[in-house]
């Protein structure tokens, strides 16, 4: 938008609007300072910084043990592919090599942890758009992951079930089973979303063509996961810079042209698919063998450089950057998160939008403030 | 009916009774068709089946502090909540539940009906500009734009009603749908409506305008609170809030009750008149039909998400506006031919 069309839009009167921090649409604390014309946005500004923890600094004062626990505060609803961010990168600095049964697990949590941060996301973002009924549906599916991961991993939401080299805990039949049954459930579950949510006129009119983010705003922006995926931008980390297991995996990375909050929506819907594709797969070929390494520093102090590695997320790439002097705490730990940088998109495509557009825009980013703030 | 003081005042206060109660236990039902819906059992602690919610909450409702917000215009901040529910308890007079339950028979019943709708509208405007808050302030011109393009086609589509009852007295448009469901105005074909094709049309316009009118999903944008947080009633506390939501609950059954007399029949038995069953022509038909519009106000509210307020006015000017004066044309036109 250039500075004519600025002066030509320029509204005879407007005022401020406070969207947040403590607002129903924000998901948490985060406030969007709206310069409004009528119920039209003439320009926004979201503000950042109250829910700051400090995490970065955190790491340059534990010990890398220590600083596991961290990770699962960040994204409270992915907690498990941001362990597996940290462990990585611990493991690339320290040289720790993971055995196959953990790495299959591994990936096995994340997605289950993926498909449940996805459709707390489902309805959160229908809730946004005044459909209040999914919600209570997905949080019902979403019982059966939490219930099957506390079994293993002790916690519900925070996990810390990755360890350097391996896991804390093995996974049991009953885990299988249960993990079977989830899978043939949400099958049927997600025809009903399609029959309920995805079909449904209203959700349409208000989602397509609305939101409209093109490919050029995402790379400027630095967008990644289903937003970058939603306008036509196939990355992923999983097949572009592949860890763990996937690339032995079979699975799809879904792209859509629409660049809209609805192509941004059948993404994250076609995504629960594929997930549970991947599930079906490791459960069928989970080999046998120990969950921890054989060999393994008792205390963890990577040789000095600069580390880094990438994992996919429920909301994108999460990148970490880790320096280290030698010594027992990190030197400097960066965390790159995805809704930091898929959010400030929004100060730019919200101009000119209805509020009620804009809040739903801004559910399709599916945003979560703990991370962003860090 | 001698009009007395003394009748005036029963009727008064078994209309007060019937929306307060009604007002009441919407709630618990719309709370319990909710959990139907959600696949869980809604409110279940307080009595049998969560039967003691509602006094319950209006307990909890009256006994809690009213806030009145500094720099809003008192006088106006108080009466808006009257102004919600006052109208819905007058509308109620001139309901007929059967032939011989109404309050006061008023040979314009539903110029009444609507003259007192109209008034309610005036509440949320009030109610959002006294407020000093900018939700409530948006939220009240929403509620404003929305109510006068949604009572446009409701009059047009209550008119042809009229038309063919040739009554606006509403005892006298649901007698005129006596014997039999396929009297019922809601039918095509009908003889009286000169064989109307679109009467069902007229029906589902009736029946969208209703929720539009009562603020309902997916047409709540007075209230959509993942936008506007609690829109006109997001600084009311207390009973202020509660006769908010009371005078909501009770235009629902003011909509309803209308629904049913124009296009259902009334207090009419849908099998005609069966000489030896006692209860045909009763008011627990009435009732009936009553609740199951209300259940599917219900069922529409947790299904939908809600729409926009530009798909809402477009909705209303560019398709209901014309169908209801087209209805109302053609309808006219072939009275005069037929009837």
């Amino acid at each position: 938008m250039n500075q004519m069309d600025l002066i030509e839009l320029q509204p005879d009167e407007t005022f401020v609007l406070n969207v947040g921090p403590q607002h129903p649409a924000t998901h948490g604390v985060l406030r969007v300072k709206m310069t409004m014309d009528g119920e039209y946005i003439y320009d926004a500004e979201t503000v950042l910084g109250y829910i700051h923890r400090m995490h970065e600094k955190m790491a340059e004062n534990r010990t890398y043990a220590q600083y596991m626990p961290n990770m699962g505060r960040l994204d409270y609803l992915s907690a498990m592919a941001f362990n597996h961010g940290y462990a990585l990168v611990v493991e690339r600095a320290c040289g720790i090599e993971v055995p196959e049964r953990a790495e299959y697990i591994r990936v096995l949590t994340v997605e289950l942890n993926r498909i449940s941060s996805h459709l707390v996301w489902l309805g959160a973002f229908v809730l946004d758009l005044g459909g209040f009924t999914p919600l209570m549906y997905c949080f019902d599916d979403r019982e059966y992951i939490l219930d099957l991961l506390e079994s293993i991993t002790g916690s519900r939401l925070t996990y810390c079930y990755f360890r350097f080299g391996g896991l804390y805990n093995d996974i049991d039949e009953p885990f299988i089973e249960g993990t079977r049954r989830f899978v043939k459930r949400m099958y049927k579950e997600l025809k009903m979303y399609a029959k309920l949510v995805t079909g449904n006129i209203i959700l349409m009119k208000r989602l397509r063509g609305h939101g409209i983010i093109d490919q050029n705003m995402c790379q400027r922006y630095g967008a990644t996961g289903p937003v970058a995926r939603g306008s036509g931008i196939n990355y992923d980390v999983r097949r572009n810079e592949p860890y763990s297991v996937y690339p032995e995996l079979d699975f799809d990375i879904p792209v859509d042209d629409g660049c809209d909050s609805y192509a941004r929506y059948l993404v994250r819907m076609e995504e629960m698919v594929q997930s549970l594709r991947i599930i079906e797969q490791i459960l069928a070929k989970l080999p046998e063998g120990p969950i921890n390494p054989a060999k393994k520093p008792k205390i963890i102090k990577p040789p000095p450089g600069d580390y880094y590695a990438a994992v996919e997320t429920a909301r994108g790439n999460f990148g970490i950057r880790l320096v280290s002097d030698g010594g027992k705490n990190a030197y400097r730990l960066k965390l790159r998160s995805p809704t930091y940088s898929n959010m400030h998109l929004f100060d730019e495509a919200c101009r000119g939008m209805l509020i009620a557009d804009a809040l739903a825009f801004m559910g399709s980013l599916d945003l979560v403030i703990p991370e962003m703030d860090r | 009916m001698e009009l007395s003081l003394l009748n005036a005042f029963i009727a008064v206060f078994i209309a007060i009774a019937f929306v307060g109660a009604n007002a009441a236990y919407l709630v618990w039902w719309e709370r319990k068709g909710a959990g139907f819906f959600q696949r869980r059992p809604g409110p279940t602690e307080n009595g049998p089946w969560g039967l003691l919610q509602p006094p319950l909450d209006g307990i909890k409702l009256m006994t809690k502090q009213l806030l009145i917000p500094g720099g809003v215009d008192k006088a106006i901040f108080m009466v808006a909540p009257v102004l919600a529910m006052f109208p819905a308890l007058v509308s109620f007079v001139t309901i007929p539940f059967s032939s011989s339950i109404q309050a006061h028979t008023i040979e314009v019943g539903v110029l009444l009906i609507f003259a007192f709708a109209a008034l309610g509208s005036m509440s949320l405007l009030v109610a959002g500009w006294s407020s000093r808050n900018k939700y409530a302030m948006i939220s009240s011109i929403r509620a404003v734009s929305q109510t006068v393009a949604y009572e446009i086609p409701l009059l047009i589509t209550t008119i042809t009603v009229v038309l063919i009852a040739g009554s606006l007295e509403l005892s006298e448009i649901a007698a005129a749908q006596m014997g039999g469901i396929w009297n019922w105005y809601i039918w095509p074909f009908q003889k009286s409506a000169g064989f109307n094709i679109f009467m069902p049309i007229s029906f589902m316009i009736m029946f969208i305008c209703s929720v539009a009118e009562t603020n309902r999903a997916p047409f709540d944008l007075g209230e959509a609170e993942s936008e506007l947080v609690a829109g006109f009633h997001t600084e009311y506390s207390s009973m202020g809030f509660g006769l908010f939501f009371m005078g909501e609950y009770a235009n629902i059954v003011i909509g309803a009750c209308l629904i049913t007399i124009l296009f259902l029949g009334g207090w009419a038995c849908p099998f005609g008149d069966l000489g030896f069953f006692p209860f045909t022509h009763h008011v627990g038909w009435f009732l009936l039909k009553l609740y199951l519009i209300i259940f599917v106000f219900v069922w529409i509210r947790w299904t939908f998400p809600r729409t926009t307020i530009y798909g809402l006015l477009n909705l209303s000017w560019q398709y209901m506006i014309p169908l209801s004066l087209f209805n109302l044309l053609l309808t006219a036109a072939l009275i005069k031919v037929f009837a």
